[in-house]
């Protein structure tokens, strides 16, 4: 492993930003981000599950048996998802009123098992922390962009504020399920075009 | 001279029937043009406008579109004047200019380009353009129905507050209020099977004349650009449908109030048999009619919407394929391993 800690950080805002590059965790990206705030506050929920569980994943990787390997992670990315509910719950309960099943389903998010499995149980600590918190910062990058357009075009606000004053006619297009396909799909479009050059 | 070759080899097909995607095209433009003249005498001007703001823009983007896409320009075959021309008549005569803008940016750009360009597209862009327009503007869809004009004032509703003056569609009416209710506001039965079949009634640009939209669909199968299946197939099974289940007990329904209003004529001849989306033999078209048919009927007596052709043809268009595959035409050859 000749990556150094930094790399494996800025890897996760752009090579390898998830779900642009690597296409997972669709649902929350899917489902979340009809506002901005909502879209923050997921992708920093998500990355502070995506750190921990890299951190203790990592820590006990020589300890977890190959077979049970699967089993093992998500109990303890269950653990971190339990810890995020409850603080959510004492410090943001709007928010997690607004978030709702998706905060458990962070469990099954494939970007949170797919880095415990295909990085923290290879590498040392310090570079899975690293891994986690730029997949993490990068994917709430992308929650954030993706719900600003929906937001901005489907509501007319950018975190709550009005934008486009009284006239303008919301696209509620954008706010509903096929607008979150449509819309991730043409961000996904720019990006490979972007990533061509 | 002794350089030309006496002979050319080609690949087949060596016989050509002088049809090119251009011709059919604009002939379906042709035929699609008397709906158009007749809506600016039922709802006045402004629908002119709407159409060509739609046909224009539809035109611009897939200009932008094929060159952002590095493909040749085919504006000139006429297929984005379709589709222009078809989203302007199914979307209602009182709506902002800006509107039919948006839905040609999704019509031709997401739901024709994205996919492949023509030929390749699963849905009918067209319809996609609506559908998308009434998930994003819900409010201004549904309620810019206009009262027909019956003194010739085509200036009417030009510019003024449209709000005021909207009305309600026969389905909307009989959906929720019951024919009765119909009956009060668009007089005797026999005046409203008249009237609807002629195209005085509030309804979308282009949808309301059941006569016009007959005769350019009878002109296109005369022409054989399209076949009987899907209109017949579809039409019948609407009136037969809502005769069966359409009325308080069974068999009670008013089957020729069902296929009058509505977009059926238009669905029917126009958009149901659209060619990329729609299939290509006899009892695969005659199902695809069926399916487009019943789908309506189920979505007017039972869903949400009062009107249901748009959804019906979108719900239909991605079983082609498998329509195609289940119901193969006979081949001319012996059956394998035949003798």
């Amino acid at each position: 492993m000749a990556k150094t800690a930094v790399q494996e950080f800025t890897k996760g805002l752009w090579a390898e930003i998830p779900p642009f590059r690597l296409v997972l965790g669709l649902c929350p990206i899917l489902a979340v981000t009809k506002t901005v705030e909502n879209g923050i506050g997921m992708g920093i929920a998500t990355t502070f599950v995506l750190i921990c569980s890299n951190i203790l994943i990592s820590l006990l990787r020589n300890v977890i048996p190959k077979k049970v390997r699967i089993a093992c992670f998500i109990v303890v990315i269950a653990t971190f998802v339990t810890v995020v509910e409850l603080i959510m719950q004492a410090f943001a309960y709007p928010l997690f009123l607004k978030l709702g099943i998706f905060i458990p389903l962070i469990v099954v998010n494939c970007i949170v098992l797919g880095r415990a499995e295909a990085f923290a149980a290879k590498n040392g600590v310090v570079a899975s922390l690293a891994d986690g918190l730029g997949i993490g910062l990068g994917y709430t990058l992308s929650l954030t962009a993706l719900a600003i357009v929906r937001e901005v075009l489907g509501n007319g606000t950018f975190y709550d504020i009005p934008v486009f004053g009284p006239t303008f006619e919301p696209f509620s297009f954008m706010v509903q399920a096929p607008g979150a396909f449509v819309c991730l799909g043409l961000m996904l479009c720019i990006m490979n075009m972007l990533g061509k050059k | 001279m002794t350089d030309l070759p006496l002979l050319t080899v080609s690949v087949s097909p060596h016989l050509k029937s002088g049809q090119s995607v251009e011709k059919i095209m604009w002939t379906v433009v042709a035929c699609l043009l008397p709906p158009l003249i007749l809506s600016v005498f039922i709802f006045g001007l402004q629908t002119l406008i709407i159409t060509l703001i739609s046909v224009i823009s539809c035109v611009a983007v897939e200009a932008i579109s094929q060159k952002l896409l590095h493909r040749p320009v085919t504006i000139k075959d006429g297929s984005a004047v379709i589709t222009g021309l078809l989203m302007a008549y199914i979307i209602p005569p009182g709506v902002p200019y800006w509107i039919p803008v948006l839905g040609a940016v999704m019509a031709i750009y997401v739901a024709k380009h994205l996919l492949g360009g023509i030929g390749f597209n699963i849905f009918n862009p067209a319809l996609i353009g609506r559908a998308f327009l009434m998930a994003s503007f819900p409010v201004a869809m549904t309620s810019a129905w206009l009262p027909p004009i019956r003194d010739g004032a085509i200036f009417k509703y030009m510019g003024s507050g449209i709000d005021a003056v909207s009305t309600a569609t026969p389905l909307y009416l009989l959906k929720h209020y019951g024919s009765s209710a119909l009956m009060e506001k668009f007089g005797s039965m026999s005046a409203i099977y008249g009237d609807f079949f002629i195209g005085w009634r509030p309804g979308c640009i282009g949808e309301t004349s059941a006569l016009l939209l007959l005769i350019g669909g009878l002109y296109l199968i005369y022409k054989k650009y399209i076949t009987w299946h899907i209109p017949v197939a579809m039409i019948a099974t609407v009136g037969f449908l809502t005769w069966v289940f359409g009325g308080e007990r069974f068999f009670t329904g008013n089957p020729l109030l069902a296929v009058l209003s509505g977009g059926v004529f238009l669905g029917a001849f126009f958009m149901a048999t659209d060619y990329v989306t729609s299939p290509s033999q006899g009892t695969a078209k005659l199902i695809f009619g069926a399916g487009v048919g019943a789908l309506t009927v189920l979505i007017r007596l039972k869903g949400g919407y009062p009107e249901g052709v748009c959804y019906a043809i979108l719900l239909m268009n991605p079983t082609v394929p498998a329509l195609e595959g289940w119901f193969r035409p006979r081949r001319f050859a012996p059956q394998k391993g035949a003798q």
